[in-house]
């Protein structure tokens, strides 16, 4: 899969990129990645799902989506014509059923790539079990291996002890690509009313606050294996941005920044090329992974 | 943009577009507001179309100060920026003819969204009744502007301004034959309103004010539980029929 610039959405906080088509041209983003989709129809958790907290959200969505066949039907024809690449967020309760997903996916021609997420802190079953152990995460990937021949990302979760043991397991799996990070598990509690706000109990942190450890995790897993790093985490501007490809990411992912200011990826977009530019580089290919 | 402290809680943000003119706005969408300088906040904050001064080029939002978004709003002086994503949402029901009966009911900071209703209802025609409720005199505001569109009736909490009580209460529910409500407010008065309708037969919507986060249908953060399943109230919303939600009512 080929980008035209470094900059994706995040999945979850972009919709289908439709929603944000007044705000921005959506053929000058690199990439888009869609909501989290599953193989049934998820409902997903009770309101209240966000918080807000220092420099940053907590949100507890829990992977609504109206599932696979539905979005194949409904959605893939609404989006299948914008010309950037158009990537599913895949998740699962099973191997069998990420497979599942992904195979259905596999048979749309205008989806070059799917994201696994086994990351995904605000549900029982699937999501964050999978990516937290080596052999989970193998699970899941060979899996999905086996169903899904075009590109295949697998989305780290920042939630473990060692994140390149988990990386390198994706990689022998024939993973294509790692992104990270998901959200880090977190919590608020209303002090007035001495109950926890989200509708959970728990939620997963993103936003500027998360960035350093993102940078720090990005950096470990780019020396760590050798296909591609996509890095995302509190992603706020073009000198976020060039952080993580200074610190090994080949691309970056923009996610609660889109509430912020609704136009900030092709804001980014420009900056990297800006700083490019500035500092006498051809290509961003110069810099990634180029940090001392 | 100007700012006027109409009350130690309230503010009202008259903003101009530099950029040329403002979109049409619909009675009862929404705007994202940020205040550029804001150190204590990060999301934007949801607040409804107080007013459109088409001529002026002018937007207007009521804000209650509650905690540090709405006090960045506060803090702002005239002149500042407020940077804005509008229009937002679907609006409310405008009458389908001018003699259609509509009551629009307003509680606290709830009163904003009705003052744009009013006036696009009587452009068309179409004459509105308000019932506003308040906690003391104090939180009733831009009195002066509800009356010159309708009639208007209240009621306070301590009975410092119109009849005692709840606007539930009021009999101006019991004299007046309505066809349609529309409400905005907190959401025991939505309930309640909700409720009156329901036992009356007449149809009524209601606004409602989930927090949010993106404001545009991507982030599935403000659901609410209706018929079908959850649905964004940014965007399907705020406005709901309330028989399309999962209230006891
Ligand atoms: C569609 C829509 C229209 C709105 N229109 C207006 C308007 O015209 N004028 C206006 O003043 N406000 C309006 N609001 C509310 C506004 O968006 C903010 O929620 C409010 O200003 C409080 O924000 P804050 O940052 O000051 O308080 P925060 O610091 O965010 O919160 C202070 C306290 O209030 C609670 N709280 C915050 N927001 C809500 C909520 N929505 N429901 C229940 N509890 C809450 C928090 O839990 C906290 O305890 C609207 C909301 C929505 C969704
Ligand atoms: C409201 C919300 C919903 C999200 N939903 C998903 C999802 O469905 N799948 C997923 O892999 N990540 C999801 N995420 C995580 C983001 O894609 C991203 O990994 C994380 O927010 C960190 O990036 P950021 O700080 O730039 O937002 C969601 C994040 C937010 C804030
Ligand atoms: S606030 Fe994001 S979907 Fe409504």
């Amino acid at each position: 899969m080929e980008l035209k610039n470094p900059v994706m959405t995040a999945s979850g906080t972009f919709g289908y990129g439709l929603e944000f088509a007044d705000f921005v041209n959506l053929e000058d983003i690199g990439g888009i990645i869609v909501k989290g989709t599953t193989l049934e129809p998820r409902q997903g958790n009770p309101y209240p799902r966000m918080a807000e907290t220092p420099k940053g959200m907590l949100n507890c969505v829990g992977l609504q989506n109206k599932g696979v066949d539905y979005f194949c039907e409904h959605i893939y024809p609404t989006i299948r014509d914008i010309k950037t690449n158009m990537i599913v967020n895949v998740s699962g309760s099973s191997p069998a059923d990420y497979a599942e997903c992904a195979a259905r996916i596999d048979a749309l021609d205008r989806i070059p790539a799917i994201e696994l997420n086994i990351s995904c802190p605000n549900v029982r079953q699937g999501g964050m079990a999978f990516g937290v152990t080596a052999e989970g995460a193998a699970s899941v990937v060979k899996a999905v291996r086996k169903a899904y021949h075009k590109t295949l990302i697998v989305k780290l979760s920042p939630n473990v002890t060692d994140v390149c043991e988990i990386a390198r397991a994706v990689e022998a799996e024939g993973a294509d690509s790692v992104s990270l990070i998901n959200t880090l598990m977190g919590m608020a509690i209303d002090a007035e009313k001495r109950k926890r706000v989200l509708s959970i109990g728990t939620g997963g942190l993103s936003g500027p606050c998360v960035k350093p450890v993102a940078l720090r995790m990005v950096y470990q897993v780019a020396r760590a294996v050798k296909i591609p790093v996509v890095g995302l985490g509190g992603i706020m501007s073009a000198t976020d941005a060039v952080e993580f490809l200074l610190a090994g990411a080949s691309a970056v992912e923009i996610g609660t920044a889109n509430f912020i200011d609704p136009a900030i990826t092709v804001k980014v977009a420009q900056g990297i090329n800006d700083y490019l530019d500035c500092h006498g580089f051809a290509s961003v290919h110069d810099i990634i992974g180029t940090v001392e | 943009m100007s700012v006027e402290r109409l009350h130690e809680r309230y503010v009202l943000l008259r903003a101009t577009n530099p950029a040329g003119p403002l979109p049409e706005m619909r009675p009862g969408q929404f705007a994202q507001l940020r205040a550029d300088l804001a150190p204590n906040t990060f999301l934007r904050r949801p607040i409804s179309i107080n007013f459109v001064d088409v001529t002026a080029n002018e937007v207007w939002f009521l804000i209650q100060t509650v905690g540090e978004g709405s006090r960045s709003f506060a803090r702002l002086q005239t002149g500042d920026m407020l940077n804005a994503v509008l229009p937002l949402g679907n609006g409310f029901t405008l009458p389908a003819t001018s003699a259609e009966r509509v009551l629009l009911v307003g509680g606290g900071v709830g009163t904003a969204p009705l003052l744009y209703m009013g006036s696009q209802m009587l452009a068309m025609g179409c004459r509105p009744t308000f019932l506003l409720g308040a906690r003391s005199k104090g939180d009733l505001l831009q009195m002066e502007a509800f009356q010159r569109l309708g009639d208007v009736f209240v009621t306070t909490e301590d009975g410092t301004a119109g009849e005692r009580g709840f606007v539930t209460q009021h009999s101006v529910l019991r004299e007046r034959q309505f066809d349609r409500i529309s409400t905005c407010g907190p959401k025991p008065m939505m309930v309640a309103v909700a409720r009156f309708a329901k036992s009356a037969g007449i149809a009524c919507e209601v606004s409602l004010e989930n927090m949010m986060a993106c404001g545009v249908g991507a982030c599935l953060c403000c659901v609410e539980d209706t018929q079908e399943g959850h649905v964004c109230v940014c965007k399907e919303g705020p406005v709901f029929n309330m028989e399309d939600l999962k209230w006891q009512i």
